[in-house]
C-alpha cells in the first residue's frame, strides 16, 4: 500500500470500513486514503462496493433498513458519523450519478439549485455561478441561448455535464463521480475527462469507474474494489507497468474478468 | 459469408409441431390475429367516441330542456343580477345570484379548508411515511372516499351543526361554513389520493439528486418534488374544485338551504345544484320553472366545462414555456 507522501495532505481516510445490510458484508475492512487535490480512482467489476462506499461517505444510505457500517471515514480528519448537520457534510461533497438526472426545471434553475437553498439570492450573483458553473462543465456555448429551457430536454450527454454543473455549483471540497460515462457517447466522455483534469487542482475528486482505462487516463492513484474486498490500491501506472502484486488485480487490468 | 442454403431457413418440423414458417402463417392471408386486431381497433375507437357522443347528448339535452325558459321567460339581467328565486310566486322570479353566491362561497371555503389537509396528508404519506404506517393510511384514505355524501350531509346535519352552534353561539349551524367543511372534508381524500400519485410520479432520482446536493426533506419537497408534480397536483386540486361545485345531497343538508344572498360565514344558502335537486321533481315538463332548473344545469355544465379547459390551457401554458 503507498501511503501519500507528507507534503501532501489527506482528505479522506478509510479505516477498516465494513458495510453490510443484514448478514450480507458488501465491503470488507476496507482502509486507503485519499489526498487533498488528486483524483483517486476506484475500479472493480459490478456489486463491488463502490456506489455503497460513496453513498457512505456521503451519508446517503442511513436510512436504509438493515444496513450497518463499521469502522470509519475521516473527512479532513473527522468521522463523517460524528457531523451533526448532514446536510452541510453533503453540500461539501459534489455527487454525480451514474445516469444524469436533469431536474424538471431549467438549465439556469438547474444549476442555481444549490446556491439557492443556500441563500444566495441576488439574480447578479446567480448568473455568474451559472455561467461560471457551466463553462467550467463544458456546457455553456451549447446552453446559453437556452439557460430557459428545461434542463430534462437536453441530450443525455448535455445531462451529464449539467449535472457536473450543478455538482461545482455548490463549490464542493470533494467531488464523487459514480461512473459517469455509462451513459454518455465516447465524445462527452473526453470533454467531461477533460473538465476534470482542470478540476483537479482545486479540489479532491474520487471517480468511481468500471473503464480501467480511463482510470488510466485520469487518476494519480487507484483503489481496485472486487466482491467487496479492497484488493489493491497505488499509483494507477503500477497497475499497468506490471508493479502491482496481486494476480486478480493484473487479470482485471488486462480485460481477463470484468 | 458463410453458406446458407434454403434448407437452413426452412427448419424440419421439431416433433412438438409444425415447421416455423407454417406457424408464421401466409403472407397474404388475413388470419384470426389479424381480425382480432381490427376488431380491438373499433372497439376501442367507438369506446373513445362515445364518450365525445354522450357529453354533447347531455349537452343537447339540457339546452333542449332550458330553451323553452332562455327563449320565453327568461329575462337575462334578471337571471344573473337578481337574488330572487321565486319560480311558484304568482309572478315568478327566476333570479338565480343568490344561488350562484351560495355555491361559489361553499366551494370556494371548501379549497381553503381541503387543500392545505389533503396536500399534507399526500406529502405525509408519500413522502414520509413508510411500511405499515402509509399502507394503512392509503387504504384508510380510500376507504375515506367511499363515504357517500348523504352520510356527510348527514353528518353535517347532525353533528357539524350542533358544534358550530356551540363553538360561535349562532343560533342555526347550517350555512356556508358548515358546508364548507364538510365538503372539504368530503373532497380531501379523493384530492390526497391523486395528489399522493402525482408525488409517487417523480422519479427517485429527483430526490437523490437533490438530497446528494445538501437539501433538506422539505427543501426536496418545496424546490424539486412539488414543481416537478405541479400538473398532478393541480389536477388534483380542480378534481376537487368540480367535486365542490357538482355536490347536491351533502350541500343541501349542510348549508340550510334558504334562499338569500350570505352577509357572513354562519349565513344559511342553497346551492345551484341543490334547487334543482329538490324542485326539479315539482315541476311540469315545458313549464318555465321547468326550463329554469335546466337553465341552471346549462350553467353548471358550462362552468365545469371552464373549469376544466382553463385547468387544461394552464398545464398547457406551463409547459409551452418550458
Amino acid at each position: 500500500m503507498v501511503n501519500p507522501t507528507p507534503d501532501q495532505a489527506i482528505k479522506l481516510e478509510v479505516d477498516n470500513l465494513t458495510i453490510s445490510y443484514g448478514t450480507n458484508a458488501i465491503l470488507r475492512d476496507v482502509s486507503f486514503q485519499v489526498r487533498e487535490r488528486e483524483i483517486f480512482g476506484i475500479i472493480g467489476p459490478a456489486n463491488s462496493g463502490k456506489t455503497s462506499f460513496l453513498r457512505t461517505l456521503n451519508r446517503m444510505n442511513e436510512f436504509v433498513p438493515g444496513m450497518r457500517v463499521d469502522g470509519q471515514i475521516l473527512f479532513d480528519g473527522q468521522d463523517v458519523r460524528n457531523f451533526t448537520n448532514v446536510f452541510a457534510l453533503r453540500r461539501r461533497v459534489g455527487v454525480v450519478f451514474p445516469l444524469p438526472v436533469g431536474l424538471p426545471m431549467t438549465v439556469y434553475d438547474n444549476v442555481a439549485l444549490a446556491p439557492r437553498l443556500t441563500g444566495v439570492k441576488k439574480k447578479a450573483d446567480l448568473d455568474v455561478i451559472v455561467e461560471r458553473c457551466l463553462t467550467r462543465a463544458a456546457l455553456w456555448d451549447e446552453v446559453k441561448d437556452r439557460l430557459h429551457a428545461l434542463g430534462s430536454l437536453l441530450s443525455g450527454g448535455q445531462q451529464q455535464r449539467l449535472t457536473i454543473a450543478r455538482a461545482l455549483s455548490q463549490d464542493p471540497e470533494l467531488l464523487l463521480l459514480d461512473e459517469f460515462s455509462i451513459a454518455v457517447d465516447p465524445v462527452t466522455t473526453m470533454r467531461i475527462e477533460d473538465v476534470l483534469k482542470e478540476l483537479r487542482s482545486e479540489m479532491t475528486i474520487v471517480m468511481v469507474t468500471n473503464l480501467v482505462q480511463q482510470a488510466r487516463r485520469l487518476a494519480e492513484r487507484t483503489a481496485f474494489f472486487l466482491n467487496g474486498e479492497l484488493v489493491e490500491v497505488g499509483e494507477t501506472e503500477e497497475f499497468f507497468t506490471g508493479t502491482v502484486q496481486d494476480p486478480r488485480t493484473r487479470e482485471y487490468v488486462e480485460g481477463k474478468f470484468g | 459469408m458463410h453458406p446458407n442454403p434454403a434448407s437452413q431457413l426452412d427448419p424440419p418440423a421439431t416433433p412438438a409441431g409444425p415447421t416455423a414458417r407454417a406457424r408464421h402463417g401466409s403472407l397474404h392471408r388475413r388470419d384470426l390475429a389479424w381480425y382480432l386486431d381490427k376488431a380491438v381497433g373499433i372497439v376501442v375507437f367507438v369506446g373513445g367516441v362515445s364518450a365525445i357522443i354522450f357529453i354533447l347528448g347531455i349537452f343537447a339535452f339540457i339546452t333542449k330542456e332550458g330553451m323553452t325558459f332562455i327563449f320565453g321567460d327568461m329575462n337575462l339581467k334578471e337571471f344573473f343580477t337578481s337574488p330572487n328565486w321565486r319560480p311558484t310566486d304568482a309572478v315568478p322570479e327566476y333570479g338565480a345570484l343568490a344561488l350562484i353566491v351560495g355555491t361559489a362561497s361553499v366551494t370556494g371555503l371548501a379549497m381553503l379548508v381541503s387543500v392545505p389537509f389533503s396536500l399534507g396528508a399526500a406529502v405525509f404519506i408519500g413522502e414520509f411515511a413508510t411500511g405499515k404506517v402509509r399502507e394503512s393510511l392509503k387504504v384508510l384514505v380510500e376507504l375515506l372516499a367511499a363515504i357517500p355524501s348523504v352520510v356527510w350531509g348527514f353528518i353535517g346535519f347532525m353533528i357539524m351543526k350542533e358544534l358550530i352552534e356551540d363553538v360561535f353561539g349562532v343560533p342555526v349551524g347550517l350555512g356556508i361554513l358548515n358546508a364548507g367543511i364538510i365538503l372539504g372534508l368530503m373532497a380531501a381524500p379523493i384530492m390526497t389520493t391523486i395528489a399522493e400519485d402525482a408525488l409517487k410520479a417523480v422519479p427517485d432520482t429527483y430526490r437523490e439528486a437533490a438530497e446528494a446536493m445538501g437539501a433538506t426533506r422539505w427543501q426536496i419537497i418545496l424546490k424539486v418534488v412539488f414543481p416537478a408534480a405541479k400538473n398532478g397536483l393541480l389536477g388534483a386540486v380542480l378534481l376537487g374544485v368540480g367535486r365542490g361545485f357538482g355536490e347536491t345531497m351533502a350541500v343541501l343538508m349542510a348549508s340550510g338551504h334558504a334562499i338569500q344572498l350570505p352577509g357572513s360565514i354562519f349565513d344559511s344558502i342553497r346551492a345551484l345544484t341543490a334547487t334543482i335537486a329538490a324542485e326539479l321533481g315539482e315541476t311540469a315538463a315545458g313549464s318555465p320553472h321547468h326550463g329554469a332548473l335546466f337553465t341552471l344545469g346549462i350553467l353548471l355544465f358550462v362552468v365545469t366545462f371552464i373549469i376544466n379547459l382553463s385547468a387544461d390551457l394552464i398545464v398547457r401554458g406551463i409547459r409551452k414555456k418550458n
